[in-house]
């Protein structure tokens, strides 16, 4: 900020940064600015015209969010330029704006799902008048079929063009565009077909009057009936920071919560609209298997029989966690194992082979908002737009501004920017380490380059293999820590490699496990793996959804979903963040870590922690790096980065790279349960075989 | 009595298409003469030049030319520097480029290379009004002799200086005249103005510094170079020097393009030139003396104003393009501003709020004030609604589509009113004074 200029704002001068917006210095400045065009992630349009200021002397009112300060003149007298945003002039520009944004907008405040939270309400509240001059006829518009999840109302649009903007930018698809011109202006999409983008929800939020409103929650509830709060999504390991709106006791919507670390203000589709699968599919009491078939039965009971299944053996006892698992009921469920003497618990459901000992090598150190200033990315059996939107929307950011360039190996696919399609199978990777040409040119004169590995390529038999490769590559080009990336996909993957929630000195890994042998099996909330071995294993299934998991369990302990519960979630960066519980638990259902707090008392073996709170304290105690909540605890020192000996030496498998998320829209049970999700997967399933048959 | 410009001094010697527009024809009347010695000058005389001659830009705003050619970077970085010339000549009335490039192609042609030079562009893009088919063969055959003769291309005339120009066709969008909206056209983009800064000098087509003249100033540069700068500023008042060709249409016995010196008296001019009003020039009702985005004028005021910058923009309407529309006492003035208004109306890009919404506001009161069926306090409110889009749009055509209402209503308020009060009374809101005409 050394470029310090000064301005005169409202009659008392200010030193601000050139670069600085008018709007932003008035901001600053403490003067409110209205506006409806101007969002600060997008680019500026400035024709709202609705935030114009007086520029004393100059001969008409200036759009300020499209006026840099150091645009502005000094006076004659070499006084600084003198800007009022107060005065009489800008009163009635704005009166006037307002005034013309109004006369064609239908007045059915009562029945549109935006009022109390429409930017056109509120400043026609506080800059408009209060009568209206306008005696034609009102302009009527058709509406526009945008899918399944954006409802449109186009008589309401203000053609600020901000929903253009953002699939345009940053949603990278030009679905959306301002059609015909003059009064005859309408928003529409291509051809009027459903949106083909994972992030079309957000146009929902940046839409300041109520013509794109969300379809699912349409005429469901006033924003003011509502109760938000402020927790972490758990649909990929990106940990999207969200508010989650519920009403008696049901969640009725998702939004976004700015974090610029993190999601910035977006969040994708499934993690939008997925709420309707939380009131599916539900478990809401306990059940045991009697005669093949699910009966509902006390806690006691259920308690009691898993204590009985588990005081055997500890060498035939086995658990794993699933990918949307809270780290307090993980952390629990590792202290009860550990107290039993069970080795074989893991919470690698996929059966990737991360080491869990080396932090740095499971982490996506680059960060999220760093990846966006690096010059060179390597995807390597990923693919961001599906595993982690938001991770794949900083690509694009980088890519946009010109200064990243981006290889992939892996299988191609419209990623919504250019990238080099280096080869499609692992052995690819060694043959870029070996390359001096094409994108390993890139790689070697980059300054800050990064690889990113997909966590599902790992999930291979060769998968050790892979990451070994992919660490080789990464010492030749002397990618160190800061361009070493693992992208997860799930929510709770990183917490529980770092409080080692990984098979014990000879205990066996997922993939031992179903390979099956054992006589109890705990499952923590998973449903993404294959069960089909387990048929003569007593299956103990705790979660939320009757899906998979509970399909074949013989005792179903009823737990919460991720807005029923308190807890910490560390995403795929290793930043700690926590989430808050918006409703209570379902039925009989209790949060995770209570259950098996409850389950540790019935085998006479309490775990140490009454409350969250000192299971929290033992959670630091033994695991240090979750002290920092929001944070990304640091290396500790003396720490050695040697990417070349993660994973094991060997040959890799000719087969291609394929990310692990074939449909976007059905990666969880709490996704296959929303029929918005199941809508969704059918859109763009169709799209697809369009696609294909063109 | 003015003195009258004489036949030696008009620039534009074949604006009738009376002698031959090819290059024989243009080199016998004196284009592309001294051309190479002109480019020897170097950049900067050129423009100090254009700048002593005191020439404004002839497409509506009038700015001063050479200080518009000084805007644009003294070095060429790593971006290339270009010229635009706008012939997307679209306001109502005027019709003056198009005769320019019919008939004397070469001079813009020549304009073209020696203005490309002084701002060190080795390209040059007409931007041709999607309307004109026959230009754009005429031009473009112009062009192609000139290239054929080493006129431009590389090292054109000889000069060593590489120079390539090419015609763009537009698709007849008259929002697309508006200089930014023109780069976005030209750039295969929706014709909708730029915001302003960064202005074209510094990112313009392409991001690159960019000038965007009208057809006529570039056109006039050789000439002015050729004959000195003391002899443009030896027409029209101080500030407001040289020739300029006007477009005379409406009410006049000989509707013409005419090139006459700036500060010419309008009714000298129409009288002249123009064969007078139809029916004489007491029969005269109003003049929009700019183009239709200007504000009329009624008859008092044109009995002795000058036709130039200053003069008109004292009696709160402008030059413009210099399309002079004459209306005579038959004209429904009220009808005719309405029909100005609809244009408006169809040609806002819509892209920002007082215009997309004013112009179809204001067009639909005018309609309703051209039939009588208003409240007379309606008049004042039109006029404030005028003031809301005047100045608060990203390009100038929400002025442009508000003047002429505001010019209606300060000179012809009386015809609005007397209309509202016989549609109350049941009267014929509307009765011509033909007598005259007649």
């Amino acid at each position: 900020m050394s470029d310090l200029r000064k301005i005169n704002i409202d009659g008392t001068e200010y030193e601000m940064p050139g670069e600085y917006t008018l709007m932003q210095a008035c901001e600053e400045a403490g003067a409110e600015i209205p506006r409806f065009c101007y969002h600060e992630r997008l680019s500026v349009a400035g024709n709202c015209r609705m935030c114009l200021v007086e520029w004393v002397g100059a001969p008409k009112p200036q759009a300020s969010c499209a006026l840099q300060v150091k645009d502005m003149r000094p006076n004659r007298d070499g006084t600084p330029a003198n800007i009022r945003t107060n005065s009489a002039t800008v009163r009635e520009a704005r009166e006037g704006v307002m005034e013309f944004l109004l006369i064609n907008h239908p007045l059915d405040c009562p029945i549109c799902d935006q009022g109390g939270e429409c930017d056109l309400q509120d400043q026609a509240m506080a800059y408009g008048r209060d009568f209206s001059r306008f005696e034609e006829n009102k302009r009527a518009v058709d509406d526009k079929f945008m899918g399944p999840l954006v409802s449109t109302v186009m008589t309401r649009c203000i053609q600020c063009t901000r929903c253009v903007r953002f699939v345009t930018e940053v949603a990278g698809v030009q679905e959306i565009g301002l059609a015909s011109r003059g009064e005859d202006a309408e928003i529409t999409t291509y051809l009027e077909q459903s949106l083909t983008s994972e992030l079309s929800g957000n146009v929902i939020d940046l839409c300041p009057v109520g013509a794109l409103t969300s379809k699912p929650y349409a005429f469901n509830a006033r924003p003011w009936e509502l109760e938000g709060v402020e927790s972490i999504d758990v649909m990929d390991a990106v940990g999207c920071n969200i508010r989650v709106d519920a009403r008696t006791g049901r969640v009725l919507r998702i939004l976004p919560v700015i974090n610029d670390d993190v999601n910035e203000e977006w969040i994708s589709d499934k993690t939008r609209f997925v709420w309707d699968g939380l009131a599916r599919q539900r478990l809401d009491k306990p059940y045991i298997r009697k005669n093949g078939k699910l009966v509902p039965v006390g806690w006691d009971e259920a308690l009691a029989l898993a204590a009985e299944k588990l005081s055997g053996d500890p060498e035939k006892i086995a658990a794993i966690a699933g990918d949307l698992c809270d780290a307090e009921s993980m952390k629990a469920l590792k202290d009860l194992m550990d107290g039993l003497g069970v080795k074989s618990i893991d919470c690698r459901q996929d059966g990737a082979q991360i080491n869990a000992e080396n932090r740095a090598s499971y982490l996506f150190n680059t960060t999220i908002a760093g990846l966006e200033d690096a010059d060179a990315v390597l995807l390597i059996g990923t693919n961001p737009r599906l595993e982690a939107p938001l991770v794949n929307t900083r690509i694009r950011k980088g890519w946009l501004n010109g200064e990243m360039a981006i290889g992939l190996i892996g299988q191609a696919a419209n990623l919504t920017y250019d990238y080099d399609h280096i080869g499609t199978t692992a052995e690819d990777i060694a043959k870029v380490a070996k390359s001096t040409k094409g994108f390993a040119k890139i790689l070697k004169s980059a300054n800050k380059p990064a690889i990113v590995i997909g966590a599902g390529v790992l999930a291979r038999a060769d998968g050790g293999q892979i990451l070994r490769a992919c660490g080789e590559l990464a010492k030749k080009f002397k990618i160190g820590r800061e361009g070493w990336n693992i992208l997860h996909g799930a929510a709770s993957r990183v917490a529980g490699l770092d409080m080692k929630f990984v098979p014990g000195e000879g205990g066996s890994d997922t993939n031992a496990i179903l390979s099956g042998g054992f006589e109890t099996v705990y499952l923590l909330g998973t449903d993404e793996l294959d069960t089909s071995n387990l048929k003569n294993s007593f299956v103990i299934y705790q979660g939320s959804h009757g899906d998979r998991g509970a399909h074949i369990a013989d005792l179903i302990l009823p737990g919460s979903a991720y807005t029923e519960k308190d807890g910490l979630y560390t995403n795929m960066e290793g930043r700690v963040q926590m989430g808050f519980a918006a409703v209570a638990p379902k039925g009989e259902a209790k949060p995770d870590w209570a259950i098996i707090r409850a389950l540790s008392g019935h085998m006479n073996r309490e775990l140490p922690y009454n409350n969250l709170a000192e299971l929290r304290t033992k959670l630091i105690q033994d695991c240090p790096v979750f002290a920092g909540i929001a944070y990304i605890a640091e290396p500790t020192e003396g720490f050695l980065f040697d990417p070349s000996t993660f994973g094991q030496a060997g040959n890799v498998d000719k087969a291609p790279l394929v990310s692990p998320v074939e449909d976007f829209y059905m990666t969880n049970p709490i996704a296959r349960a929303s029929s918005v999700m199941a809508e969704c997967s059918e859109v763009a399933s169709a799209a697809q075989i369009k696609e294909a048959a063109e | 009595m003015a003195q009258l410009l004489q036949d030696k001094d008009r620039i534009f010697t074949n604006l009738y298409g009376l002698q031959d527009w090819g290059l024989d024809g243009a080199k016998k009347r004196g284009a592309w003469l001294g051309t190479k010695a002109m480019i020897g000058q170097g950049h900067d005389w050129i423009i100090d030049q254009i700048k002593a001659s005191g020439l404004r830009g002839r497409g509506g705003a009038g700015f001063p030319t050479g200080l518009k050619w000084s805007f644009m970077p003294k070095e060429v970085g790593a971006r290339p520097h270009f010229l635009v010339v706008n012939a997307d000549e679209s306001e109502p009335g005027t019709c003056k480029d198009r005769e320019m490039m019919r008939h004397d192609p070469h001079l813009l042609i020549e304009g073209c290379l020696v203005a490309s030079f002084a701002m060190r562009a080795h390209a040059c893009y007409i931007y041709l009004r999607g309307e004109y088919i026959l230009e754009r063969h005429r031009l473009q055959a112009a062009i192609d002799e000139a290239y054929a003769a080493g006129l431009v291309g590389k090292n054109a005339c000889g000069s060593g200086w590489d120079f390539d120009i090419y015609v763009h066709h537009g698709a007849g969008a008259y929002i697309c005249g508006e200089e930014t909206a023109l780069l976005e056209s030209l750039e295969g983009k929706k014709g909708q103005p730029r915001l302003k800064p960064p202005f074209p000098a510094n990112a313009g087509l392409y991001g690159c510094p960019t000038t965007v003249n009208n057809v006529e100033s570039i056109a006039v540069v050789p000439t002015i170079l050729r004959r000195g700068a003391e002899w443009f500023t030896s027409f029209g008042r101080e500030n407001n020097k040289g020739t300029k060709v006007y477009s005379i249409s409406g009410h006049v016995n000989k509707p013409c393009n005419v090139e006459e010196a700036l500060s010419i008296p309008m009714k000298t001019l129409i009288e002249e030139y123009a064969g007078g009003v139809r029916g004489g020039w007491s029969n005269l009702k109003a003049v929009i003396p700019g183009g239709s985005s200007v504000p009329l004028l009624p008859k008092e005021i044109c009995d002795t104003v000058l036709m130039d910058f200053d003069a008109l923009r004292e009696h709160q309407s402008g030059l413009g393009t210099a399309a002079v529309i004459v209306m005579d006492q038959s004209t429904d003035v009220v009808k005719a501003i309405a029909r100005l208004a609809y244009f408006y109306k169809h040609e806002s890009c819509g892209q920002c709020t007082p215009c997309r919404e004013g112009t179809g506001w204001m067009w639909r009161v005018m309609e309703r004030m051209v039939r009588g069926e208003a409240e007379t306090s309606e008049i004042d409110m039109l006029l404030g609604v005028t003031k809301q889009v005047e100045g608060h749009t990203i390009c100038a055509l929400g002025d442009a589509a508000a003047w002429p209402i505001q010019g209606l209503i300060r000179h012809f308020r009386h015809e609005i009113e007397d209309r509202i009060n016989n549609y109350r009374a049941g009267k014929p809101v509307f009765v011509p004074r033909m007598e005259a005409a007649e």
